[in-house]
Order: C-alpha cells, then structure tokens, then sequence
C-alpha cells in the first residue's frame, strides 16, 4: 500500500489558518512529505500537536491525531508509542510549547529514547498570543511584555537535548523544502527519539528571525565535513552561540530504543473477553 | 462473633515494624482466621512513632478497635502511645536489655515480658531477626501453633534462601521457648485456628489485580503516598499480561502518557493522589472532551495542599466531581471494601469504554494500606467480563463515515455513545481534540453543533443511568426510622458498629454508596426516615451535601451554552416560558 500512497494523503480538508507565509506551511510539508517516504499511511500514523500555532497542525494533517493540551504533546506521544510499537508517531509542538511550558517533558522524553520523532517548529516568538517573547527569544528581543527585551540568554534546546543523551538532534529551516524533508525523514529513519528543531519564521510577529536572516546566515553541516557521530564534534558546534546551522548535528548509531530497552513489542488494544489466562496465579500470590 | 484478638508491634520507623507486623498477619491468614490490620506511620525515613495493628477473629473483621491484647514494644514510647488501647491483663513483649527499655515500667494490672530479642536473635544468626523471636514469644503468649508462623517466614524470605528461612523459625522457637521456660503464667489468650484458605492483601494490591483481569496494558504514575503500591504492585506483574508500568516525571506527563496509550486502544490508567490529581486536572476536561476512556485512581489522602499525607480523608469528592475548568461529565466510582477495589477497578475499566468516558476510582488511604482476610474465591477471575463498547473495525467503518469520507468519531447518536476506531483501522483516521468538535474531531464553533455535542456528551450519562446497576448496598434493618448513608470505606467500621447499637436497642438502616457519580436515587430511603445520618471522613460533609441536593425540589433553569451571551429580548422569552411551564405544573 505505501507505494501509492503520496503526501497530499497527509493532507486534511482543512484550509491552514496560519498567516500567509508562516513557516509553519513549509514545515508541515516536509513532514508529510517524510512520512510519505518513509512508507507510512495516515491509517498507521498518529501525529500528537499541542498548542499554539503548531499546534494547529494535527487539524491541516490527515491521520490519526490528538491535539492536547500546552507542553504535554511528548507524554501523549509516548504512552502511543508504548501501547502501539506498529503506528509510526510524530509529534509536534512549538518553542513555547515545547522548550517552556513542556521542558520538563523534553528532558525526559530525550532520556527514554521512544522510538518517535519531535518535530519543533521554532520561530523564537509566541505567535498566537500576538506576539511574546518565548524561550528561544533573542535576548535584546522587544515585545509588548519584555519591553527591552527578557534580559536572559535564549534556550539552547541542542544543547538541552545532547545534555539529557539524545541519540539523534538535527535542525532544519522550512523554506530549504528539499532539506528540511531530508532531515525530517531521517528523524523518522532513526531508531530512538529523533528531535528536529525547524527555523519555522513568524511573519507576523517577529521582525529580527526572518526567511532573509536564517537564509543569509545558515551553514548547512552536510557541507561542513561534520561528522554526526562524534559527540565532541557534536558539541563543537552546538555550544557555538554565533553559528546558525542546519543539518544533523548528531545521530548515535547504537541508540537502542525504549521497546528495546524495556522488551514491550506487543499491540496493547488487543484484549482478551474475560480475565487474562494465568490471572487466578494473582489471586494464589496473597495466601 | 467470636471473640476478637487485636496485637501490635510499634518502634521507629526503620525498625522494621510493617514487615514483621506482615509476617504475624499472614500467619494468622494461614491458620484460616480472619486478620484485618491497619497501621499508624509517620512520613519520615526513620524516626518517629510507627506502628502495625492486626485484629484477628475466627469470624469476619472489618474494622479496627480501640482495644490491644498483646503489643510488642520496641520503644518506650510504644507503650506511650497506645496506653489508651491496653487494658488489665494486655500483654507487653519487650527487651529490658535495650538501653533504651531498660527502665521500661509496665502499668498496673498489665503483664510484662522482658524478652532479651536481640541476645537471642544474635544466637540464632543475626540481630535483624529480633522481631522474630519476639512474634515467637507472642505464639507462646496466644497458645498459637507455630507452625504457622513457619509457612509466613518461609513464604517471606524463601527467595533469599532456606539458610534464611531456617534461622528465622530457629528465632521464632528461641522467643517461644524463653517464654515458655522464664514465665510460669496463664496467659489470658487462645488463638484457634480453622481449615479456612484466606487470601491477604490489601486495597491498593486489589485495584492492581483487578486492573490486571480487566486487561488494563498500560500504567504511568509518579509515586505518592499513598497509591505507589498500585504501581509497585503491577511493576513486575503486568509484563506477564503483555502490559507495561512507565514511571513519568511528573504527574502532567502520568495522565498525558496514559491519554495516548487509551488513543492508542489499549486499556490504561493511571492512580495518584489529591496534589497528583490537582495536575492531573489540567488534563482532564482534553480526556473528557476527546471522549476517551481512562480510569484515574485517586487513593485519598488528608489534605489541602501537602496536608497530613500519611493521614486517611475523603476530601476529594468534590474536586473529583467538579473539578476542571467548563462542564464535562465524568464518572466516579468508590469501591466500599477491599474485595469491592477489585470488582469496582474492573467495573471502570468497562465503564470508561462503554462510555468514552473518563472514571475517577477512589479509594482512600485507609482503606489502600489496609490488609483484610477472604477467601479465594471472592476474586473469581471466570467471573470478570470485559465489554470494550462500540468499536469498530474496517468491515464496519463504512457505516461511520460523513458525506466526505471522514470518520465520525463524535458522531451524534440517540445514545450519545459514537464509534471508536483504534490507529491502524483503515479509514478510521481522525483527529482527537481538546477544542470543541465536528462529529469528525474538527474544530469548530458553529452555534448548533456546540450544543449538540454538548448534549451527546451528557446524554452517555442518561444512558449509562439507564443501563447500568447503580444501587448502593443496604444492610441494618430495612424497616428503620434512623438512615445512616456512608461512602468509600467507611462500610466496615459501620458494619461493626451497627452491633454495637444494636446492644444499645437502636436499630438502623444502613446504604453503603460505591457510585458518586452517577449515583443511586437516594430521595424515597431520605424521605421515608425520620433521622438521616451521612457518615464520612471530611469536616463539609461533602457526600451529605450531594444527599441533600438530591433531595430538593429543583429550581427551574434557563441555561445557555452556545459560546453567546444572553440577549435582552431572548432572555426575557426564555423566562417567560419557564414561568409559564411552571404555571401549568
């Protein structure tokens, strides 16, 4: 079946209400695109969205899908994943949502290693709220609530993410099409937790990270002679705070995945009629 | 009812008190007697006053009382503490060589037993069993066989080796046989045995059976007082069963991953307490909306905020009722025993199913720590029926789809129940939402489809009404004037109770309530009584408020829900309707 299936199945017949010439499009696109490749179908795939602009994706995408609740996409994510080894889970999220409110859950979501992809569309401001600084904000970044700007260093969410012992961190930007979905889909190749951060600009709200700033000052590391699987070399260039870069970063080659790890394989929603065979031994547990 | 014997053993904290107080009670389970226990513990490491009450009778016990036979005093203050409880010929085992025992007084008419536990647990191979030579010595004391002492420890160390096993009932004889040959007095106590089979376990371990038979698969929690045993419980078990136990980072993320594992189709929980179910809360009204079938086990503890956390209350009725922002049903059940935590966790399981529909079951601390003797035959796993509800496969998805094509998760039906397509069912694909919905999970805020999913939703409840068996259990005598209704666990101490005024020449009718919500109609039982009484561990009275609202005359109501204000001239239609249906009533 995946050999027909195409992108545009990904699609739902919702019109985006995202801004004309939010990032957000392109973002999207790649991800569909990804998934497409990498032969799945909207019946085996379960994209998991929070809130704020990103959030909306799970209504503009066909699949199975929850949309929930602020900074919780990673949990909802995993206990999917976890119940269901056989569905392909993508879960998506913004800055906010992903790197303030769900910075808990990043942390830990990195740790376990589900075998899902995250994809965070980044655009360093709270776009639906009308323009706030997030986590990602420049530090200098003016808005109606950090008039001169929050006065604190951006997240590092590569940093946070190599820290916690990811196996896979890569970065994209949604209007290089043919290399975001290349590094979406190897996200979605990898056998753990592959994180993508995607430069996703707000055309709206945020005047300084724009297509033209990311374009003029994108290194791409395929192009770089980086090797994504020397950590130090990893950390080179995530530490840099002068470097913008897409590319992945890094990708642990012997990453074992959660299922691996805790020995859970099967399809949970299978049940048996009546009590499990072998439960009355429960009951003998207590004499 | 045979006579009642009631033992204790009490320390610090670390001394070991729970493990021995658990190995005396199956001891006493296996000689076919009856054991309920209960415990007083600190939330402290070490340190502190704790300890390990077990009431025993050849009969049925179901509560505890404020009477102790035989203590085994590790500490003065042992004997401090439960002064009250010990009586003229209460016996106290102690070691007088402990320094700090040594100038231990026991009072009045009580029997002392200065037995040197540590020398003789040092002979028998390790200081660490001197809790066992001193429930040897309560043997002896109680004219009980000890032999089954013997099956207890064997079944309690044989993992670490019969060496072990061995020395302990070597302790436990070294403690009889020092009583035995030092102390020429006819103790006061006989404990029978019987060839009854009891099972023991208490109620946080029956919620993680019971979860088990239903085929729950999946479990996330963070630990809290006192509902971890529901995860310790089924951490190691439920693999057996294809299932899975994930410890989350916090409670935000124990709801969120049981939420994608039920989207997933897989029978799944979680269980917490007051401040986890106050994150968890966050949550809620997404599980509710979205339709999903969860069961949220809240084992009460004393509350607000960090509270008394080792402490029993029933407080959080009304948060499980109401809780959350905006209006969604939900239901709660409160299994009212320790067998009824295993029936109640499966009834859950089919509930939220059958229903879409999150299900709060609460137990409460007392009751989660609490172990109780039955017999095996109560958890009868051939008796445990799974109904998963309406869902469907691709054979039948047809049926369910909108003119375009799409899957109609919310789709409006008489019943109020949709169809359910678990992920992998082909074009079953639909998006799940906290965001008011379409029949197919798409956003919207047409004013029509606002309320009749509004309607829909609470229709289920009006279903579930309909079909399912809400009736509380009644006991006492049904003819009489004084009603005294009780929820939770409070069931047992009733149960007792009721002999006790009934000695006194007051008889009552008693309604036992394991459903909050839905609930049973309780109007005719108030109404035909003269006194009503509703028993419950909180100061409000919260289940006494509900009583009480049920039993009002209603107040009409002009509601809106459309997400648009009252308008003037529409208001003033609406109320003039009422009050002419009023009129005519």
């Amino acid at each position: 079946m995946s050999s027909e299936i195409r992108f545009t199945d990904f699609k739902s017949d919702k019109q985006p209400t995202w801004c004309p010439g939010c990032g957000d499009f392109g973002t999207m696109n790649g991800m569909m695109k990804a998934l497409a490749e990498t032969g799945n179908d909207p019946d085996n795939t379960f994209v998991v969205a929070g809130i704020g602009c990103s959030g909306k994706i799970g209504t503009y995408m066909h699949s199975y899908a929850l949309h929930g609740v602020h900074g919780r996409a990673l949990p909802v994510g995993t206990g999917v994943k976890i119940a269901r080894p056989d569905i392909e889970v993508m879960v998506a999220g913004g800055d906010g949502d992903g790197y303030s409110i769900g910075a808990g859950h990043f942390v830990h979501a990195v740790r376990r290693n589900v075998d899902m992809t995250y994809v965070v569309m980044d655009n360093r401001i709270y776009g639906l709220t009308k323009g706030q600084a997030s986590p990602t904000s420049r530090e200098d970044f003016e808005t109606a609530t950090t008039p001169e700007g929050p006065k604190q260093p951006p997240v590092n969410p590569h940093a946070l993410a190599l820290a916690s012992g990811a196996t896979f961190i890569a970065q994209s930007f949604s209007s290089d099409a043919l290399r975001h979905q290349e590094i979406v889909q190897e996200a979605v190749e990898h056998d753990g937790f592959g994180f993508v951060n995607v430069y996703s600009p707000c055309v709206t709200f945020n005047d300084v990270d724009t297509y033209d700033y990311f374009r003029d000052s994108l290194v791409d590391l395929k192009e770089e002679d980086h090797d994504p699987t020397d950590r130090e070399a990893a950390k080179d260039v995530i530490l840099d705070q002068n470097k913008e870069y897409q590319g992945v970063v890094y990708k642990d080659e012997d990453s074992v995945p959660y299922h691996e790890q805790h020995g859970v394989d099967e399809d949970m929603s299978i049940i048996p009629d009546g009590a499990p065979e072998g439960a009355t031994d429960l009951v003998r547990e207590f004499y | 009812m045979a006579a009642d014997f009631n033992w204790a053993i009490g320390g610090e904290a670390g001394d070991g008190i729970d493990s021995t107080g658990k190995i005396f009670a199956q001891a006493l389970s296996r000689a076919g007697r009856h054991v309920f226990t209960s415990k007083d513990f600190a939330s402290r490491i070490r340190g502190g006053y704790t300890a390990y009450k077990v009431r025993t009778s050849v009969d049925k016990v179901q509560s505890v009382v404020d009477r102790l036979d035989v203590l085994i005093a590790l500490t003065p203050r042992t004997i401090e503490e439960n002064l009250d409880e010990l009586h003229d010929g209460s016996v106290i085992i102690y070691d007088g060589e402990r320094t700090t025992m040594q100038d231990v007084e026991i009072p009045g008419e009580m029997v002392g037993l200065d037995v040197p536990l540590k020398r003789l647990a040092e002979e028998a191979g390790g200081a660490i069993m001197r809790n066992v030579v001193a429930l040897g010595a309560a043997c002896e004391v109680t004219n009980f066989p000890i032999e089954n002492l013997d099956s207890a420890l064997e079944k309690r160390f044989k993992d670490k080796g019969q060496q072990l096993v061995d020395n302990n009932m070597e302790a436990a004889r070294a403690g009889q046989s020092y009583v035995e040959e030092e102390y020429d007095h006819a103790f006061d106590y006989d404990l029978d045995t019987t060839d009854e089979d009891y099972v023991l376990l208490n109620g946080d371990q029956a919620i993680g059976m019971g979860a088990i038979a239903a085929g729950c698969r999946f479990y996330a929690g963070y630990p809290i007082t006192p509902a971890t045993d529901v995860m310790t419980y089924l951490k190691g078990r439920i693999e057996q069963f294809g299932g899975h136990v994930i410890q989350a980072e916090d409670e935000l993320s124990a709801i969120n991953m049981a939420l994608g594992a039920a989207r997933g189709g897989a029978r799944s929980m979680t269980a917490t307490s007051g401040p986890g179910i106050d994150l968890m809360t966050e949550t809620f009204g997404l599980i509710a909306t979205s339709e999903t079938p969860l069961v949220i086990c809240n084992v009460m503890r004393s509350g607000p905020s960090t509270g008394m956390p080792t402490k029993q209350e029933q407080g959080d009725l009304n948060h499980m009722l109401y809780g959350g922002h905006g209006e969604i049903p939900r239901f709660v059940l409160a299994p009212t025993t320790i067998a009824e935590c295993f029936w109640k966790t499966v009834e859950a399981f089919n509930l939220a199913e059958k229903y879409q529909i999150p299900v709060y079951l609460t137990a409460d601390l007392s009751m989660a720590v609490t172990e109780q003797t039955f017999t095996p035959d109560t958890f009868d796993m051939d008796e445990v029926e799974i109904d998963r509800g309406f869902v469907v496969d691709e054979a039948d998805i047809d049926g369910h789809l909108s003119e375009s094509g799409g899957f109609q998760p919310h789709e409006i039906t008489e019943d109020g129940i949709s169809p359910r397509a678990f992920p992998g069912t082909s074009g079953g694909a639909h998006m799940s939402t906290g965001l008011e919905h379409d029949e197919q999970g798409r956003r919207t805020e047409d004013t029509d489809m606002r309320v009749e999913q509004v309607d829909k939703r609470n229709r289920k409840v009006e279903t579930a009404k309909e079909r399912e068996d809400w009736s509380p259990r009644e006991f006492g005598d049904p003819e009489a004037d004084n009603l005294v209704i009780t929820w939770g666990s409070n069931e047992g101490a009733l149960a007792e109770a009721l002999e006790f005024l009934d000695d006194e020449g007051i008889d009552l009718r008693v309604l036992s309530v394991p459903y909050i919500f839905p609930r049973p109609d309780l109007s005719d039982a108030v109404e035909a009584a003269e006194n009503v009484v509703v028993v419950e561990c909180n100061e409000t009275g919260q289940f006494a408020d509900i009583v009480e609202h049920d039993v009002l005359e209603r107040v009409d109501r002009v509601n809106k829900y459309t997400g648009v204000r009252f308008n003037a001239d529409e208001l003033a239609a609406e109320i003039e309707a009422t009050l002419a249906e009023g009129a005519e009533a």
